[in-house]
């Protein structure tokens, strides 16, 4: 078949079964933080967004309100908002096409797209692995979860301890140079001392505020941190074409 | 229900990317927040999820599970791999008695 000939469909596939296939520990540790299949369901269909499902049932795991658990989904999707606008610039998507691909960005569909060139593979990448992303994704939520509710103690099967390797995982392939290392760090630090004295869950907004402070007073990179989870090019070197529209 | 509501803002702000004057969202600075906040959450959250519990601090195998998935990381394990990882570091851990 003539399509599965573009490089950009061939990565977005790739991209979509690595991925899809890790929605299995979000299932799992979604049910597992006390939400239920439904909830956990909504989560993956409607939300979207890796970082953000999983800061959300991070905080409910750790004991923190529904109102903190949506303050960290909610700043931890600023970044799709910036994706949006270089996809926007890109592909140019029109009428209800905008909705779906809106609905489709994240950070693995961005990248399979802005590392293309020809705007037709910029095109299909984007697609390929939004829509192969958002299927799979679900798919493997639904088996983590059923899977999730049958393990019985959570704790005896080291749940707790994916959950801390997921968000190191993600947290990860951002940290390319000293400049986001320094933020890793001092928002930890900040957790810690915060943990005793306010509310679970609160802690992560109080690193939130410090980590908006640094970007706000110093002058780095713009991009710094929005590389995206993976690099889908990682094994086939390509030239990477600015993302913004200027 | 704050759930969906995250849900609804979430795909707010992609949306916004894509009905908002390229100008306006161009601004370097909010560009550059949304990169350091990124970060800065996620740190947090790999934080939290390790050393947390309810509002006090807690050494216990979730240390362990920080350890292995980050060695993990280190030899480029696929993510996955280092979900597992971490996992069966904070399962043994417990199994051999400890936190």
């Amino acid at each position: 078949m003539k399509l599965l000939q573009s490089p950009a469909v061939r990565v977005g596939l790739s991209i979509s079964i690595a991925t899809g296939l890790y929605g299995v520990s979000f299932g799992a540790l979604s049910v597992t933080s006390g939400l239920d299949f439904w909830q956990t369901m909504a989560l993956s269909l409607l939300l979207f967004s890796g970082g953000s499902q999983f800061a959300f049932i991070g905080v409910v795991a750790g004991g923190g309100s529904g109102v903190a658990a949506m303050g960290a989904a909610t700043l931890l999707g600023m970044r799709n908002g910036i994706y949006g606008m270089q996809i926007n610039a890109l592909l140019q998507p029109r009428g209800w096409l905008r909705f779906a691909a809106a609905h489709v960005t994240i950070d693995e569909s961005t990248a399979t797209s802005t590392g293309q060139t020809d705007p037709l593979e910029q095109q299909r990448g984007f697609w390929t692995a939004g829509l192969g992303i958002f299927v799979l994704w679900n798919l493997f939520t639904a088996v983590g979860a059923l899977a999730g509710a049958a393990l019985g103690d959570p704790k005896q099967w080291g749940l707790d301890g994916a959950a801390v390797a997921a968000f190191l995982g993600l947290l990860w392939p951002r940290l390319k140079g000293r400049e986001p290392v320094a933020i890793a760090v001092v928002c930890a630090l900040a957790t810690v001392l915060a943990v005793p004295f306010v509310p679970a869950g609160v802690p992560i907004l109080v690193a939130a505020v410090v980590a908006a402070a640094i970007g706000w007073f110093s002058h780095g990179r713009s991009d710094e941190g929005l590389e995206p989870d993976v690099d889908p090019y990682a094994e086939h070197p390509h030239p990477r074409p600015s993302g913004d529209a200027t | 229900m704050w759930l969906l509501l995250s849900c609804v803002l979430g795909y707010a702000w992609k949306l916004l990317g894509y009905l908002v004057p390229a100008s306006v969202l161009r601004d370097p600075r909010m560009s550059r927040i949304a990169g350091t906040m990124t970060i800065g959450l996620l740190a947090s959250l790999t934080v939290v999820n390790t050393v947390a519990s309810g509002q006090t601090l807690a050494l216990d195998a979730r240390l362990g599970a920080l350890a292995a998935a980050g060695i993990a990381l280190v030899f480029r394990a696929p993510f996955l791999v280092v979900v597992i990882a971490g996992a069966g570091a904070a399962a043994g851990l417990r199994l051999l008695g400890w936190g």
